[in-house]
C-alpha cells in the first residue's frame, strides 16, 4: 500500500503519521511537499495535523490553495480515500473537500489530553474495523477544534450517517462535560456524501503503538489498509 | 486604492471570543454592554484606479479566501 502524507509549512504530526504507516503497520509512505502537482503512485492520502503557515487567517485557509491540494481535490473526486487529521480536518473543511467548519473551541482553551471517542459507523474506509461496543482512547491537542454547520447540514450529516466519530466519556456517554471544545452534536470527525473522505480532530497517530499508553489510533489506519485491500484487490480473498 | 474588510463570525455561530469580552467590560464596569462580536479587519492597498474592477476581485477574494461563507460576514469598501 503507497501512502502519501502532505507537509505543509507548519505541519508537525507528518512524521508520527509516516512512522505508524512505515513501521507500525509496515506500509509505504512517503512525504509530499505542498508544492508538488502530483500524488504520483499514491493509493491513499493523508494530511497531517499541525499548524500550517501558522493559522494564518484562518486554521487552514491558506493550505487549501497549495497545489498539492488540486491534486488531492481530482483523487478524491475520482473516489480515493483521504483523510485528515486536525489541521488536515480544518484543510479539507476549508478545502470545500468535507461540510461545515472548525471553529474556537467553546473554552476558548487549547486542550490537550487524552479522550475517548465512540466510532458511530463501521460502514467507512476509516472505521470498518473499530468493533462497535469499543471506545478509542486517543489525544487531542487544538485550540480550533470546534465542528459547526449550519442546521441544513448538520440534518444531512446525520440522515447520510457521515459523522463518524463522536467524544464520549470513558462510560460512552456523549455528555457536555466529555465534549472537549463544544462541537455541534460531540462531533469529532464526519466523513463527505460519497465516504472517500474522512476528517478528525483527534490523533490517531499518536496512540498506535503500546509504547505510547495506547494503541486504540491504530484500528483507524487499519481500517483504512483494510479498505484499500478491498478497493485495489475486489477479487482476493 | 485601498480595499478596507471587515469580517465579522455569523450571527448563528457561537462567538466565545465576543462573549468573554462581554463580560469582560461587564465586571469593569461598563454598564449596558449589549453582544460583542470579534471580528478580523483588512487593509489592502491596490495598484489603479479602476474601482469597480477592484470591488469584483476583493468580493471574489472574500469569498473564496478571506472569509470563509460557512462561519463568516464580510464587508468592504474601496476608497
Amino acid at each position: 500500500m503507497n501512502f502519501a502524507v502532505l507537509q505543509f509549512p507548519g505541519s508537525n504530526c507528518d512524521q508520527d503519521v509516516v512512522h505508524v504507516l512505515r513501521h507500525v503497520l509496515g506500509h509505504s509512505a512517503r512525504l509530499l511537499w505542498h508544492k508538488e502537482q502530483s500524488l504520483g503512485d499514491a493509493d491513499a492520502v493523508i494530511v497531517p495535523g499541525g499548524f500550517s503557515y501558522g493559522d494564518y487567517l484562518r486554521t487552514g485557509a491558506i493550505a487549501r490553495f497549495s497545489p498539492v491540494m488540486e491534486a488531492v481535490q481530482a483523487f478524491a473526486a475520482s473516489g480515493g480515500p483521504v483523510l485528515g487529521i486536525c489541521n488536515g480536518f480544518q484543510i479539507l473543511c476549508e478545502a470545500g473537500l468535507l461540510p461545515g467548519a472548525l471553529i474556537r473551541n467553546r473554552s476558548l482553551q487549547f486542550r490537550c489530553e487524552h479522550i475517548f471517542l465512540r466510532a458511530v459507523t463501521a460502514d467507512s474506509p476509516f472505521t470498518n474495523q473499530i468493533p462497535p461496543d469499543k471506545l478509542l482512547r486517543v489525544p487531542i491537542a487544538h485550540g480550533e477544534g470546534c465542528y459547526f454547520a449550519d442546521e441544513t447540514t448538520l440534518a444531512r450529516l446525520k440522515e447520510n450517517n457521515q459523522v463518524l466519530w463522536r467524544y464520549v466519556n470513558a462510560q460512552g456517554e456523549a455528555t457536555e462535560t466529555a465534549n472537549p471544545n463544544g462541537s455541534l452534536d460531540h462531533i469529532a470527525g464526519i466523513c463527505n456524501e460519497a465516504r472517500n473522505v474522512a476528517g478528525l480532530m483527534p490523533h490517531p497517530e499518536r496512540a498506535s503503538e503500546p509504547i505510547l499508553g495506547c494503541a486504540d489510533g491504530r484500528l483507524v489506519f487499519e481500517s483504512l489498509v483494510h479498505a484499500l485491500d478491498e478497493r485495489l484487490q475486489p477479487a482476493a480473498v | 486604492m485601498k480595499a478596507k474588510i471587515i469580517i465579522t463570525p455569523k450571527k448563528a455561530v457561537l462567538d466565545p471570543q465576543g462573549k468573554t469580552v462581554q463580560s469582560a467590560l461587564t465586571h469593569m464596569g461598563y454598564s449596558g454592554v449589549g453582544a460583542v462580536h470579534v471580528g478580523k479587519y483588512l487593509e489592502i492597498e491596490l495598484a489603479g484606479a479602476d474601482k469597480e474592477g477592484a470591488r469584483r476581485q476583493i468580493d471574489e477574494a472574500c469569498h473564496k479566501i478571506l472569509s470563509n461563507p460557512v462561519i463568516e460576514d464580510y464587508r468592504f469598501d474601496i476608497e
